[in-house]
């Protein structure tokens, strides 16, 4: 099984290209690949449950992980109880592992 | 013996400029604690980041001394990361691509940064595991 990871690095709000990259992690996933969402930066703006980024629910739904890095949370005074439901704070070792197993990146 | 695993990086950005590069060096940072090989190609305005004339400062805004800022330097950062990979004894390597190196006059870089063309990229995205594209806007 193909896996993918997208890591996003842009704000939802201020990029029209964050809910494309939500599109395609959800087309990915739907053909049967393991598709990991990665935020960085202000990226993690998305995550928090108060944002309520309806291209982030739809990737719950459709079994895209989606991890936000937990430095990028803290800078910004994100705490993890914070987050939607379906989103996990993460390490970038969890990134570095992915890498390292072959997952085909983008970064945007 | 298991070879090393190892990861290919390109880097885009200049220094100074994006939260990127500070996320990029993490990235690595964390490849090599991991025990990957890392090899890195510094593209366009990247080749900047190991230049050794950039000079940390004082902040006369804050009222800070050259030491109470703290002002991180690139450089340093890239030398640490050579550092590092020497200690967890997994390879290391950092190509500025030449021409990118010219139009900039970017020549005095730390002990260890090759000079090469985008012919190596291709040549690191074919000799490790996996590569990532850090691209600039």
């Amino acid at each position: 099984m193909p896996s993918y990871l997208l890591i996003e690095s842009r704000d939802p709000f201020e990029s029209r290209g964050f809910g494309q990259r939500c599109e395609l992690a959800a087309a990915l996933a739907t053909d049967g690949a393991a598709v990991t969402l990665f935020l960085v930066e202000n990226g993690v703006l998305a995550a928090r449950s108060a944002a309520a980024v309806r291209e982030l629910d739809r990737l719950g739904r459709s079994g895209v992980s989606v991890l936000a890095d937990e430095f990028a949370l803290r800078e910004r005074g994100i705490a993890v109880a914070e987050l939607a439901g379906h989103v996990k704070a993460a390490r970038l070792d969890e990134l570095v592992k992915q890498l390292g197993t072959g997952a085909k990146a983008i970064w945007n | 013996m298991t070879p090393t695993k190892s990861l290919t990086f390109l880097l885009m950005d200049a220094p100074y400029e994006q939260a990127r590069t500070a996320t990029a060096f993490r990235v690595i940072d964390a490849a090599l604690r991991s025990g990957f090989g890392v090899r890195v190609f510094a593209y366009e305005g990247a080749v900047s980041l190991p230049v050794t004339q950039q000079k940390p400062h004082a902040n006369a805004i804050h009222g800070r001394s050259l030491e109470e800022e703290a002002h991180p330097t690139p450089h340093v950062w890239v030398s640490s990361l050579m550092q590092l990979a020497s200690e967890r004894g997994v390879p290391f390597d950092w190509v500025n691509c030449g021409l990118c190196v010219d139009e900039r006059g970017a020549t005095e870089v730390v002990a260890g940064v090759r000079r090469g063309s985008p012919g190596d990229f291709w040549k690191m995205a074919s000799e490790t595991d996996n590569t990532l594209v850090i691209p600039t806007r």
